[in-house]
């Protein structure tokens, strides 16, 4: 019952947060989306960690570490490290800048900006919007696996919910979640949203810590920490401490996954709320060493769960593992603590809401209503009634289990076939809106099928070729993550198509490069 | 300088595909498994690579050239 308290004092505290912005709100549409653009460095730097590290970067890290060992770090934390640092740099100061200059709030404003046309908005807002509910989906079923799992046994008295052994049940333990959500996303705007972010990262790298120190004493037994530390890692196996179980050409392909930060609609908009374009340097540095802060914990926890003397029971569901640890070797109220940490993790997802509401607002409502035609209370109204139902969608679909690392991979790995439509738009004059347009349809169509071809992602190993293709000699294709594909095929039809047909106008052209 | 920082970028790249110590379940130090230190401190290298890069490659021009316009 600690625990269950201690939760429910934490969504408290994000309503109470959510209030609070929307008593200094300036009541102007810019202020609730991009909050004035008045973010410094340091706010930018915690909103935006917290907007990418989601429950993929605690609930999943963990159990896929558990699965398949410590290179789990190297797959996607390292990588993270070098490329969300080179996507902020090359891409986000740019759009930054442009965002201000032209009054962007939304990606799709900008891509219709720099194109010249109105199609290619049609074209990726429905799949934006798919791809955000799948990001989405991670913190919903990460949150309600978390406060299920470790408030097992906290109804035993009344004799409530037997079926999940006297916790709260996962989805009404999502639906509670993410209606906490939906009321400081509505009330707060983009400033409650970076605000309860910034808490949320504090929150989450400080628990985050205390959970691996707690964990590491509990299972080394001594009162040495770094000999705990070595006792709980030297209890594994040699394959869970090496990368024996992750094939070469896999962790090459990892790399081009964190190129999808580039498309996150609601990162764009985090990246609108800054001040100056002095601010990003914070992030770009920062990223690296935040992101070890973390996955470091993190991965360590979810080997050292893999070993017999951790009292994770062996098959354990890899979305169960971090809360299996936590219940296992914290006493109540660190164990409540601890959850509020991860739920602060898995309820990021607050961005993406707004971003798909901002979306929505400017992108379908205001943009192809005639001025004037709805009050801004109906478009209010609107707004709040389409978040309304993304969320019913995303809770519906929570209702189906998958892991949720292999969830994150498919939407990253969606966004990542749109990086080459970013890059181009911002460095390439050739670039033209059929071969835009050529390049989103290419990324839902080969998305689509491989995602078809994955048993919708329940193959948690699905790989592109599905065998090796050999070449010339001893040299084959292997194997590879779906994004390389995706990527490749995106890019081809990008290219091609934009050198077939005529370039943009000058006029458009000198709205978005210097000579 | 510029070209020297981005040379360190794509180096970063190269660094991260450590094959030659794929099976290596041997603590260093005897504390983190080798692949966990390596990666970790890969992720230190990067934070000082990217330093160099916003000190020396950042983009002036965007720090003055941005002016609010009203949206059409």
């Amino acid at each position: 019952m600690t625990q269950l308290l201690v939760i429910i004092a934490y969504l408290l505290l994000m309503l109470v947060i959510g209030y609070a912005a929307n008593r200094l709100s300036r009541g102007t549409a810019v202020d609730y989306f991009v909050a004035s653009r008045s973010l410094g460095p340091v706010l930018l730097l915690l909103s935006l960690f917290s907007t990418t590290m989601t429950a993929f970067a605690l609930v999943g890290s963990t159990g896929r570490a558990y699965t398949l060992g410590v290179g789990v770090y190297g797959l996607l934390a390292s990588a993270s490290g070098i490329v969300h640092s080179l996507c902020f740099f090359l891409i986000a100061v740019p759009l930054w800048s442009l965002g201000k200059r032209h009054g962007y709030t939304t990606q799709i404003q900008f891509f219709r900006d720099r194109l010249d046309s109105d199609w290619i908005g049609v074209l990726l807002f429905p799949f934006l919007v798919g791809l955000v509910v799948s990001y989405a989906l991670l913190g919903v079923v990460g949150s309600g696996a978390v406060v299920s799992n470790v408030t097992k046994g906290a109804f035993a008295g009344c004799g409530w919910f037997p079926q999940s052994a006297y916790g709260v049940p996962a989805p009404i333990a999502s639906a509670v979640v993410s209606l906490v959500v939906f009321v400081y996303v509505i009330f707060g705007g983009m400033r409650g949203t970076a605000w309860a972010n910034a808490l949320q990262t504090v929150l989450f790298m400080s628990f985050g810590v205390v959970t691996f120190v707690v964990i590491a004493n509990s299972l080394g037994g001594t009162d040495d920490f770094l000999e705990n530390v070595r006792q709980a890692f030297l209890a594994t196996s040699e394959a869970q401490r090496s990368r024996a179980k992750i094939p070469k050409p896999l962790f090459l392909s990892f790399l081009f996954i964190p190129l999808s930060v580039a498309m996150f609609p609601h990162v764009f908009q985090n990246w609108l709320t800054a001040r100056s374009a002095g601010a990003f340097k914070w992030p770009i540095v920062g990223y690296p060493l935040m992101i070890m802060a973390l996955w470091l914990p993190c991965v360590s926890l979810g080997v050292w769960a893999s070993a017999p003397s951790s009292g994770v029971p062996a098959g354990t569901s890899e979305n169960q593992v971090l809360a299996a640890l936590v219940h296992q070797h914290a006493g109540p109220l660190l164990a409540g603590l601890l959850t509020a940490g991860v739920l602060a993790a898995s309820m990021s997802f607050d961005s993406q809401i707004i971003a798909v509401g901002t979306m929505f607002t400017e992108d379908v409502v205001v943009h192809y209503a005639p001025a004037g035609r709805f009050s801004d209370r109906q478009i209010i109204v609107m707004t709040r009634l389409f978040i309304t139902a993304v969320l019913a969608v995303t809770l519906a679909l929570s209702l189906f289990p998958r892991a949720v690392f292999d969830l994150g991979l498919w939407s990253f790995s969606g966004f990542t076939g749109l990086f080459p439509l970013v890059y181009a738009a911002l460095y390439w004059r050739r670039l033209t809106a059929a071969g835009a347009m050529a390049s989103v349809a290419a990324t839902v169509a080969i998305w689509s099928v491989l995602f078809y071809r994955s048993g919708f992602g329940q193959n948690a190993k699905y790989a592109f070729p599905e065998s090796p293709i050999p070449l010339v000699g001893q040299w084959v294709v292997p194997p590879m993550l779906p994004v390389v594909t995706i990527l490749c095929v995106s890019t081809a039809a990008l290219v091609s198509v934009s050198l077939c047909t005529p370039p943009p106008s000058s006029g458009t052209l000198s709205k978005f490069f210097r000579d | 300088m510029r070209y020297a920082t981005w040379l360190f970028v794509c180096l970063l790249v190269v660094l991260h595909q450590d094959y030659w110590q794929w099976n290596d379940a041997s603590l260093v130090g005897g504390l983190l498994p080798s692949a966990l230190a390596y990666h970790a401190g890969l992720s230190i290298l990067a934070a000082v690579v990217w330093w160099l890069v916003t000190r020396y490659s950042w983009h002036e021009e965007l720090e003055v050239d941005t002016v609010e316009e009203p949206r059409a």
